[in-house]
């Protein structure tokens, strides 16, 4: 038949959209000055990438997932722009160090200046490929990936091409929080941000990942094509005893499609926070892997999500417990406006010798509107026999009562709204125990009950 | 001079009407007290004039200085001065009270004007002191886990800081033990004398409350309309001699 003569050049492009390989040619060209090691990954990773098919209807890690907007096409690799056009706010912590990328390029660079942050090194993945290219090495990517996503995990490697580094080394801890923004600028414009967190033992450090849209491309009519392609990734380590608080704040253009890939490996009495504020993008999927490794480690996974319009939030997890005494809890908590609509898919895997794990899992949806459309997927899969597990999720709407009592007091219905879902958020919010960084999520998702 | 017109009001939940033909004026700085035998229609009453969505008006008008509130959403005729302190107050996981009232003061300033942040808690302070309630109140999530009495005074707070023109208090003396009766009357006590003092409904089982809040009408309430007016001393009849007599001189009314 014709059409099978055919299908192998069709098939090549759609495959791979507007990341051809003549894309990914011009992208190596302008980090040939990187590793060999580092260059070797990204061809591989390119060619995984190029020979991966795209996500189907029968693949389970998509289940509910909208298909048919899924696309690579119509991208393209942003031209350099000037920090001036950012309209850049900084994080609100006075003396903080911060990163900010544009268009995957380092744009500002404010140095760690406390003096106790001696030998902590905070800077761009492009310079700790450089002068650190081993400890980049056994950290950066490392993670498989497990939820889905292989094709646009392949795509982030092959076409990352700057992003923040933070290394803190034993026994040291952070005395300020520091922020990396990555911003994508312009129509069509293609980004791959990195974070990449390594906390020696007994270090301690807070660092703030925002993703944000140049201001023009912000104010996107819904309804349009796609307008911005992002697609990000985290690692985070924590060695013995380390504490790990990481909060990232997802703000793309409503035009965005949106892939978040997170890898956070718990060493022996580790602690991460992990905080995703998911308020951004047309289609967003985050997927978050969390590895439980030595006994005591501690993994707090947490999301919050203000869903409106059409937009869509996928989010999928899988909290693995590999050793003894470890623990684990999620909380994934959606507000969900107009007709948008939200999937939750996690799992809890606990080995055969991770006896005495503490997992929990628990997704609550809050239904601000009849159209919503909320999924939810918990899941557990337990080899060991002494654990305690639980799992749940739950979708309500906003009680009449208290909705009563708040107006009764004068307060506006959409005011009233507003407050119970920082009611339901609470839960979350009030982990953040850095002021600043709080106001600032407040501030996120305060924004949207304005749009 | 504010006051509240409830004329021939009628109040049905569903199909089933409630409130039969309900007709009293509150003026400014009165207090009305509402007593009558359980399910008769009092906390039905109240919340139809605050504007509960599950009760529906079938017939009358109730007037706030002459306007009719009943097109009102709840939140305007808050604005509008109306105060309801419930019988059995919500409560509001994760919304604390600072956060709760501050947004119910802000509602009621002009669109683009600032609230005075330290202003607001000094009053905020002075009225919590005034109520004996704890300073650190003021961080929890409004309602949840207090103790009944507490949440009854935290209702008195709420209308000492929204300054209402009428106050439509339900059973606000149950729960309360001898002392925090003592307090929550002296907060009432203490928005009566002035010149914006609110006019006052205050439907109570008890003639205790009306020791220290003394009303200047008792009405006795039965089968959805006020059968039965006087003044204080009324309300002595009632507590020696139950409402049978009240029901059987409605019945002979009736018959
Ligand atoms: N939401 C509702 N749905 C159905 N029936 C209701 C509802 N609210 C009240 N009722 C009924 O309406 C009647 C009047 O109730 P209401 O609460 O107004 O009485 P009350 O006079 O305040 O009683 P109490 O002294 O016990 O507080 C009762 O028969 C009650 O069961
Ligand atoms: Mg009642």
């Amino acid at each position: 038949m014709a059409s099978s003569i055919s299908a192998p050049t069709t098939a090549a492009t759609s495959l791979t959209g507007s990341f051809t390989a003549e894309a990914f040619a011009a992208h190596l060209e302008r980090v040939k000055h990187l590793p060999s090691w580092w260059l070797d990954r990204k061809r591989a990773a390119y060619a995984r990438f190029a020979a991966l098919p795209m996500p189907r209807r029968t693949d389970e890690g998509w289940r509910f997932s909208n298909l048919a907007t899924l696309t690579l096409d119509g991208f393209h690799l942003p031209a350099a722009v000037g920090r001036d056009q950012l309209q850049h706010r900084e994080l609100g912590v006075t003396g903080a160090g911060h990163l900010v990328f544009a268009n995957n390029r380092l744009v500002a660079h404010q140095p760690l200046t406390t003096a106790g942050d001696r030998g902590i090194i905070f800077d761009t993945l492009q310079n700790a490929l450089l002068q650190h290219g081993d400890l980049v090495k056994s950290h950066l990517l490392t993670q498989p990936s497990k939820l889905g996503s292989d094709k646009f995990a392949a795509l982030h490697e092959a076409f990352l091409e700057d992003g923040a580094f933070i290394y803190v080394p034993k026994g040291v801890e952070a005395a300020l929080p520091v922020g990396v923004f990555h911003y994508a600028c312009g129509n069509g414009a293609a980004v791959f941000p990195h974070t990449l967190v390594i906390a020696e033992d007994n270090a301690k450090i807070t660092v703030a990942d925002f993703f944000r849209s140049d201001a023009g491309s912000r104010n996107f009519a819904p309804g349009l094509p796609l307008n911005q392609f992002a697609c990000g990734g985290n690692d985070l380590y924590a060695g013995h005893g380390a504490a790990v608080t990481y909060i990232a704040m997802q703000d793309w253009s409503r035009g965005t499609l949106s892939f978040q890939f997170n890898a956070t490996v718990a060493r022996r009495d580790a602690k991460v926070l992990s905080l995703n504020l998911h308020a951004g993008a047309r289609q967003a999927r985050h997927e978050s892997f969390s590895q439980l490794s030595a006994p005591g480690a501690h993994s707090e996974m947490l999301a919050l999500t203000v869903a409106h319009g059409t937009q869509e939030f996928d989010q999928r997890t899988l909290q693995i417990h590999q050793a003894p005494n470890t623990s684990s809890n999620l909380l994934y908590k959606n507000a969900l406006l107009d007709a948008a609509k939200t999937i939750f898919s996690g799992l809890i895997v606990v080995d055969p010798d991770a006896q005495k794990t503490d997992a929990y899992q628990s997704n609550r949806n809050l239904m601000l509107s009849d159209e919503a459309e909320a999924n939810s997927l918990p899941g557990l899969e337990i080899q060991a026999n002494d654990v305690r597990c639980t799992h749940g999720a739950t979708s309500a709407r906003i009680d009449r009562e208290q909705e009563f009592y708040l107006e009764s007091r004068g307060i506006r219905a959409a005011q009233a709204q507003e407050l119970l879902v920082f009611g339901f958020f609470e839960e979350v919010l009030g982990k953040i125990e850095h002021q600043e960084l709080h106001d600032i999520l407040t501030e996120i998702i305060r924004e949207k009950f304005k749009q | 001079m504010s006051q509240l017109e409830i004329k021939d009001l009628h109040i049905s939940i569903g199909d089933k009407p409630i409130v039969k033909g309900f007709t009293l004026t509150i003026k400014q700085g009165e207090v009305h007290a509402i007593m009558g035998p359980n399910g008769t229609g009092k906390s039905t009453l109240a919340k139809a004039i605050a504007g509960h969505p599950d009760y529906t008006i079938t017939g009358g008008d109730v007037l706030l200085d002459g306007k009719s509130v009943l097109a009102m959403e709840p939140d305007e005729r808050a604005r509008a001065g109306l105060f309801l302190a419930f019988q059995y107050p919500s409560e509001i996981p994760g919304v604390s009270i600072a956060n709760f009232l501050r947004a119910a003061v802000q509602a009621r300033m002009a669109e683009g004007e600032e609230l005075d942040a330290s202003g607001y808690y000094k009053r905020l302070y002075a009225k919590m002191d005034l109520l004996k309630i704890d300073r650190k109140f003021t961080s929890r999530s409004v309602n949840e886990g207090f103790s009944g009495g507490e949440k009854k005074r935290c209702e008195i707070l709420q209308m000492a800081m929204l300054e209402p023109k009428v106050a439509l208090m339900d059973e606000t003396d149950s729960g309360l033990d001898i002392d925090a009766l003592r307090i929550v009357a002296e907060g009432v006590n203490a928005q009566r004398s002035g010149p914006s003092a609110p006019g006052i409904l205050l439907i109570t089982h008890y003639q205790r409350l009306l020791d220290y809040i003394v009303p200047d009408f008792v009405h006795v309430m039965y089968a959805g309309r006020i059968v039965k007016s006087g003044d204080k001393s009324l309300a002595l009849e009632l507590e020696a001699k139950g409402y049978d007599w009240v029901k059987k001189e409605f019945a002979a009314a009736t018959a």
